[in-house]
């Protein structure tokens, strides 16, 4: 069976001012939205306090509202998360600053004051330092994983290859972030995470056609760099769509079942994994070619003396049957 | 041809068995069982367990199952109804020297517990809990420091007879000054001699002779790791007064601890236990009067207090105190140089050690007792309800002979063995006044939202598990299926590991988990995609099979690398939840490696390997 047509022989280079247009203007949209509408950056990296509850009927938010006014809390908010019957109330730093700890055990003796039956169901506190020092973190996470892919995939591959690649990556990662400020999604540390996995996903999705392409261009004797991008790219069009099914649908299920909590990490990695397959196809080989790879660059240092690769033919050794 | 060798078969086999008997643990669920310690962290007495099975047998109450570990005495019940009423038997009839908690013990057999086969530790927001990250005020902590070593100073030139205009502190040096170039360099020798700890230079001004002081930086490094370990051990005392069965408190950085309480959700009381202070006062022994005398008429004479000893005798002490907790600097458990006995050594600051001279010039051959207070939680019952208050304990911990005058440093020996010293050394340290600390990150999980996250983790790997088994069973049919057995033993193998490493699994290390198991099948894809591609060559089968894995395993291992490297660096990055995400994502990547690759060339040379006329592959 085959959801490809496994000759699919489409013209993925020929299209490559579409797909420069279309990743130009995702782009745009992506930094238009993280200048204008920033992240809403979650506790992890603001600092405050978070406190969520479950109610035994659904509250009026307005009733909460009020109670946390009653106690004296004025720069809060509050929201439902999930169902009607859950509540969370987030205070920001600057008063947890001067209360400390203690003051998720004043909101929540305020909110169990005014209704009967309230179950706490998590409190997050995160003084203004932690949250300074895990966005730090995060930050520089991002930038030594991009680092060690740099170098891993130059050793392996050449520099054109590597750069390719990180361009892949840094395309990938502005739009999954333009998709999260654009869509308000709470930027927290499994945010940061997920947008690693996506690096580590999109790079593997790139590695795979990189490695094709250099087969290729070691082994065929005709064809230009584009015929055999294309070539490429054709070839391994139905692994690329059938690992991007399975992923995905995993995470699907993530979404959909996995609670609230992992909701952002799962829309995050669902952008990624759309957006890492697309881009592995348009922006990490056209930016080879751009660079300029040719076949020389990938020729492996031939020892005098011995034969050329026996091209279009099967290596003696897978011709023993 | 396609064949492994029989040791690959063994290999695969051995890997597979070895990953089933350390995944199996976590079907077996847990025994609702008490845990009783000792109520400051010191190692229980072998007999407990005698005394305990005794005090639950007159309540005909039968443990399933009794375990004696140097710091807990763990039993097991059938259900949770005898577990709740083993507890109330064993709080009250053991007493506060015991801290009795409720545990969920893991029901692991015998068989599989010998193998060192557990099941994974769940984190906090899967079971519940309280995460605390506190922070060591080391400024204070150092300030706290100085001063003493102000007080040290001027004492010390007080009792040579060098005249001085001010010793003080500027920052972080301490200036000294004095009228005489004479004076300067007698007080410059003195200090040498007297306080190694600091590094002198003579700095004089316009009309002063001057020396300013830094202490060495070595110095005050061991006075921020002791200060930091005070703290940790006041917390451990803290948290034993919380019953919590399994706490984890543990050294963060140069200035933090965390301290994770599974269970917990009272965080109101968590927070005010854990910020109660202990301390203790040095006291002179009343000689002249005879306690059981007091104890037993009620009179106390005027100057005197009366207290108990551990074992409840009383003993008289004097109303007036030598030295207090604030004011002792360290204590360490140690061995006595030339008798070759275990002691405690003693480090007082400037003002104590000054009284403590002066006291023991005057009593030798008197004794002298330390009292050990503390604010401990107690939990009573009023009119059927449960009320919890804070009571004041005063126990007498150490009453020993003044063999000569001492003051700055001094040791206490005549200890009943190694463990007393440590014992004692550990309640002085937690008595001595510790760095103040600050909560800086609290993570709470209430049970509810814990169950919830368990079930909805599970059920999301099972769902999305087994669409990926159904996509690849129609997708490759007999490879497919294939690669379905290669994913089950990757799920047990990660499993596997994630329980022999001890690693905790959190709702995001779920996430790792699905996140991998949709990653898995890349290989495989690979694989098959190649064979496909040979097939349609004009390869025999044979040979596209083993083309098709030959050639997909570079490119399998270069993708695999690459999302290691964005792994391990996430784990070095990450904290807590972050982290248990890179831990089951790495691990994923190489069990799947093994699995993928190897495993499923086994079965599938197993199944076409040895057909010589092969005409087509199910694939």
């Amino acid at each position: 069976m085959d959801i490809i047509r496994n000759d699919t022989k489409i013209d993925f280079m020929g299209r490559r001012r579409i797909a420069m247009i279309f990743s130009a203007v995702l782009i745009l949209v992506s930094i238009g939205s993280l200048a204008t509408r920033g992240l809403e950056f979650g506790l992890d990296f603001t600092g405050g306090t978070l406190i969520e509850v479950n109610y035994p009927e659904a509250p009026d938010l307005g009733d909460v509202r009020q109670a946390l006014d009653e106690s004296g809390y004025a720069d809060y908010t509050v929201q439902t998360f999930g169902t009607s019957r859950d509540i969370v109330v987030r205070l920001p730093a600057d008063q947890a600053a001067e209360e400390g700890a203690d003051i998720s055990t004043e909101v929540l003796g305020a909110l169990s004051a005014s209704a009967e039956g309230i179950e706490m169901r998590r409190v997050e506190f995160v003084g203004p330092q932690v949250g300074k020092e895990l966005a730090e973190q995060g930050g520089l996470a991002m930038l030594y994983a991009l680092a060690g892919i740099l170098l891993y995939v130059s050793f392996r591959f050449q520099w054109r290859f590597a750069v390719g690649a990180v361009l892949a990556l840094v395309h990938d990662v502005l739009i999954v972030m333009g998709m999260i400020s654009l869509f308000r999604i709470n930027f927290d540390l499994t945010v940061v995470a997920a947008l690693l996995a996506v690096v580590g996903y999109s790079l593997n999705d790139t590695i795979v056609v990189y490695d094709r392409l250099r087969e290729n261009f070691r082994v065929k004797r005709k064809g230009t760099a584009i015929e055999l991008t294309n070539l490429s790219i054709n070839q391994m069009l139905s692994r690329t769509v059938m690992t991007s099914l399975t992923t995905l649908m995993v995470l699907i299920a993530l979404f959909y079942f996995g609670g609230e909590i992992i909701h952002a990490f799962a829309y995050t990695l669902i952008v990624g994994v759309i957006v890492g397959t697309y881009s592995s196809i348009f922006v990490a080989s056209n930016a080879a070619i751009v660079l300029g790879v040719s076949k020389q660059d990938l020729m492996p240092v031939v020892k005098e003396g011995e034969d050329q690769p026996d091209t279009e033919v099967l290596p003696a050794r897978f011709r023993n049957n | 041809m396609n064949r492994y060798p029989a040791w690959k078969y063994l290999v695969l086999i051995a890997v597979l068995v070895i990953g089933v008997i350390y995944a199996a643990p976590n079907l077996f669920g847990d025994d609702p069982s008490v845990q009783v310690s000792s109520a400051r962290g010191f190692e229980l007495d072998p007999a407990l367990t005698e005394v305990a099975t005794d005090a639950l047998a007159e309540d005909e109450l039968q443990p399933r199952d009794t375990t004696f570990e140097p710091e807990r005495l763990l039993m097991r019940f059938g259900n949770p109804e005898q577990q709740l009423r083993a507890a109330d038997v064993l709080r009250d009839s053991l007493g506060d020297a015991y801290v009795v908690a409720l545990n969920l013990a893991p029901a692991t057999p015998g068989w599989l517990e010998a193998l060192g086969a557990e099941p994974m530790v769940l984190g906090l927001d899967l079971q519940g809990g309280v995460h605390f990250l506190m922070e060591v005020d080391m400024d204070a902590a150092r300030s706290a420091r100085l001063e003493a070593f102000v007080d040290d100073i001027r004492n010390l030139l007080r009792d040579e007879r060098i005249r001085y205009r001010s010793v003080r502190r500027e920052g972080q040096t301490l200036v000294a000054e004095l009228r005489t170039l004479e004076d300067r360099d007698e007080a410059l020798a003195q200090i040498t001699g007297e306080l190694p700890e600091l590094e002198l230079e003579a700095a004089d001004g316009a009309e002063t002779f001057n020396i300013r002081a830094t202490v060495l930086p070595e110095v005050m490094t061991e006075m921020q790791q002791t200060a930091l370990q005070q703290n940790i051990t006041t917390l451990r005392n803290r948290v034993n007064e919380l019953g919590v069965a399994e706490p984890i408190i543990q050294q963060q950085g140069a200035d933090r601890i965390v301290v994770q309480l599974p269970g917990v959700q009272d965080t109101a009381e968590a927070k005010r236990i854990l910020g109660a202070t202990a301390t203790l006062e040095y006291r002179a022994v009343d000689e002249e009067n005879d306690p059981f005398e007091a104890q037993r008429t009620g009179r106390v004479p005027p100057r005197s207090q009366l207290f108990f000893d551990r074992e409840s005798n009383p003993i008289l002490l004097s109303r007036s105190k030598i030295a207090t907790g604030d004011e002792l600097l360290n204590a360490a458990a140690g061995f006595d140089q030339t008798s070759g006995s275990p002691m405690v050594s003693v480090t007082l600051d400037g003002g104590a050690a000054r009284r403590m001279l002066d006291f023991t010039t005057e009593n030798v051959g008197n004794r002298m007792a330390v009292v050990f207070i503390e604010r401990r939680p107690e939990t009573r019952m009023v009119d059927g309800e449960e009320v919890r208050e804070m009571r004041e304990v005063q126990e007498v911990i150490s009453v020993a002979v003044v063999r000569e005058p001492f003051g700055r440093r001094f040791q206490t020996t005549g200890l009943d063995g190694a463990r007393e010293a440590s014992q004692l050394a550990l309640l002085l340290r937690a008595g001595a006044l510790a760095a103040p600390v600050e909560i800086i990150e609290e993570r709470t999980v209430g049970p509810s939202l814990g169950r919830d996250n368990i079930d909805q983790g599970f059920r999301s790997v099972i769902i999305g598990f087994c669409l990926v088994l159904v996509l690849m069973a129609i997708y490759y049919r007999v490879f497919g299926l294939v690669a379905n057995l290669a994913l089950t033993a990757n799920l047990v193998l990660i499993v596997a590991m994630l329980s022999m490493l001890g690693a905790t699994l959190t709702l995001p290390g779920i996430a790792g988990i699905v996140l991998t198991v949709g990653m898995a099948v890349d290989a495989n894809v690979l694989i098959f995609e190649r064979i496909k591609e040979e097939l349609r060559l004009g390869n025999s089968p044979q040979s596209s099979i083993r083309a098709g894995y030959e050639k997909a395993f570079s490119t399998i291992a270069d993708a695999n690398v690459t999302t290691l490297i964005a792994a391990l660096v996430l784990f070095m990055f990450g904290t807590g939840p972050v982290k248990g995400f890179a831990v089951t994502l790495s691990i994923g990547i190489v069990t799947s490696m093994f699995t993928a690759i190897f495993g499923t060339r086994g079965v599938v040379n197993l199944i076409y390997g040895r057909k010589k006329k092969l005409a087509a592959l199910s694939i």
